[in-house]
């Protein structure tokens, strides 16, 4: 280590640079508090109910995905994506798939595109649903979360129709799907089109004429544009304060340029806009899944990947009985692969915001360099300091209308 | 407004700081260009400031490690115009002995943590910024863990060898 550069210490408990008044107390807010829902901890001065000043620790579940990102072939890599926001992981791991494909220069057929966009709009209602749910909950509205929890437990067996999985799903391949969507899958995936739409109206009937919800929530946190931005926020909480910045619709990818949907925006950057714009954001998913599967009856059936063999791991059955199938798995699995040295920025709209995959590769078997832009990380750098002169209540509801995921913050 | 593309984004750095810009390439169409420690924050506060280009969205800053060349490690800032929706990265070189570069914080609050999560991982020390420490990792750590030269894996082992594994 160099000696320019100098150790400074950190993290103690008692905050330095605030009056020493005496009536002042220090609170630890987390790191596993039940209302923060995940692990943070914020040290909190409170004067009474009233937060003075505020510091966020965070780095209680870092993992060091980079690090080891730097060490693992590239369709290795979907694991580690899985558990940045395990609330919509299929978007993580898109997101990962199309910044490879990017580098490769992969073209990848409509319908898969088409898939994944159904994929990853119904991820985007799993975590909405419950960011707007615990947000009731948060404000003491408990029974809307239990209605709209049963849907995400849906939206979990379509998973589990198209990959096996629930929660980590590691979805996918480099170049298309591991396998095509079975009939029952389709079958799920237009009963969710019919039996999500009541559901979301009797939640947002519960809450947004609701008395004691919009007082709790109009005019807590409003944030303003000019702040967002400055703060580098994206997503619906961006959007909330009027700034129609929608990756989706500025940088489209996987044929979103494609689909007719709005970018719902808010007008005061507070809890209730963020709560009124995922919810409209739902909606909007659930038009554009209507539309991906009309545009998916148009394809060719049986399409689930490009085809790209030095990319795509062949048939089981093949490996075993044919000479290209089993030189082409070899050399997939021992990362073998003629990628270009080049360096990539892919970003896609997660469900929290822009979430950005920046690759170096240099030829090697492993990226060179992989760096998440993790938007919940960059999201809840504002809350410590917009939190000062909040109630502790209203700093609750504003943690939970962020929506920060701690593994996606941590990473 | 005439939409912006990256040969005017070119020609307005070059018209303003000529020679400080430099290494121009166009990887999958995302700008890139290098600059120096000197002249990072005079081109960051341009192409944020400046009417026609209005990059006022900082996406990421991060930092990449390349030992065994002269200038060690690369600062990555990623800047996003959103009216024009065009992307540039900004490189600047920094070599190991002399770890040290202006912040970002005096443009953007939201460059705090991302300067201290590179602090963090490479021991980039950005010269002004309020609060540099460590972000991520214990603050007991003595290391910048992302450097390079530092293994995944406890390196007294001897049944998992990075060469068998192509690593």
């Amino acid at each position: 280590m160099s000696k320019s550069i100098s150790k400074i210490s950190h993290n103690s408990p008692v905050l330095e640079d605030n009056d020493p008044q005496d009536d002042l107390i220090t609170l630890n807010l987390g790191p596993t508090h039940p209302a923060t829902h995940g692990v943070f901890q914020n040290v909190l001065q409170i004067d009474g109910e009233r937060i003075v000043s505020g510091v966020s620790t965070i780095g209680y579940i870092h993992r060091a995905f980079e690090k080891i990102a730097e060490h693992r072939p590239f369709y290795q890599i979907t694991p580690l994506t899985d558990r940045l926001n395990y609330c919509s992981s299929p978007i993580n791991n898109m997101g990962w798939y199309l910044t490879v494909e990017k580098l490769l220069d992969i073209e990848i057929p409509k319908r898969v595109q088409y898939m994944r966009v159904i994929v990853m709009e119904l991820a985007r209602i799993a975590d909405h649903i419950i960011c707007n749910g615990i947000l009731g909950v948060d404000t003491g509205a408990f029974s809307g979360f239990l209605y709209v929890m049963q849907e995400r437990e849906f939206i979990y067996e379509i998973y589990e129709e198209i990959c096996g999985a629930r929660l980590t799903t590691n979805i996918g391949r480099v170049g298309g799907f591991e396998r095509d969507f079975n009939e029952s899958a389709f079958a799920k995936i237009r009963e969710f089109l019919v039996r999500f739409p009541p559901v979301l109206r009797e939640f947002q009937e519960l809450f947004d004429r609701n008395r004691i919800f919009i007082e709790r929530t109009s005019n807590v946190a409003a944030v303003t544009a000019e702040e967002a931005l400055n703060y580098s926020w994206s997503g619906p909480i961006l959007r909330a304060t009027g700034v129609d910045y929608d990756v989706r619709a500025h940088s489209p990818y996987s044929s979103y340029e494609e689909f007719d949907f709005d970018v719902p925006v808010g007008t005061n950057g507070d809890v209730y806009d963020r709560f009124s714009v995922r919810n409209e954001e739902m909606w909007q998913s659930l038009r554009i899944i209507e539309q991906a599967l009309e545009k998916i009856d148009k394809e060719p059936t049986g399409v689930f990947h490009a085809d790209v063999p030095d990319f795509y791991l062949p048939p089981k059955e093949d490996v075993y009985t044919s000479m290209e199938a089993l030189i082409y798995h070899f050399k997939i699995v021992m990362g073998e692969w003629d990628a270009p040295k080049d360096e990539v920025y892919q970003a896609v709209e997660g469900a929290n915001g822009e979430l950005g995959f920046y690759l170096i590769h240099d030829g090697g078997r492993t990226p060179y360099r992989l760096h998440f832009r993790r938007p919940s990380f960059i999201n809840y750098q504002m809350f410590a300091p917009m939190s000062s002169g909040m109630l502790i209540s209203d700093a609750i509801i504003n943690m939970s209308s962020l929506n920060i995921i701690a593994g996606e913050l941590d990473a | 407004m005439n939409k912006l593309d990256n040969s005017q984004v070119i020609e307005s750095l070059q018209r303003k700081f000529g020679d400080h810009i430099h290494q121009i390439t166009e990887p999958k169409g995302l700008l890139t260009v290098h600059t120096d420690r000197g002249h990072i924050i005079e081109v960051l506060q341009f192409i944020k400031e400046d009417e026609r280009l209005q990059f006022i969205y900082l996406t990421d800053i991060t930092a990449v490690h390349y030992p065994g060349s002269e200038l060690e490690f690369m600062i990555v800032y990623h800047v996003h115009s959103l009216v024009h929706n065009v992307r540039i990265r900004i490189k600047v070189p920094l070599s190991k002995m002399d770890l040290v570069i202006p912040t970002a914080t005096v443009l953007w609050n939201g460059a705090n943590w991302m300067e201290r999560e590179t602090y963090d991982f490479y021991g980039v020390n950005f010269e002004g910024h309020p609060d540099l420490r460590r972000i991520l990792n214990m603050d007991e750590m003595e290391v910048f863990p992302m450097r390079k030269e530092y293994p995944l894996e406890d390196p007294n082992r001897v049944d998992k060898k990075d060469l068998y594994f192509g690593r």
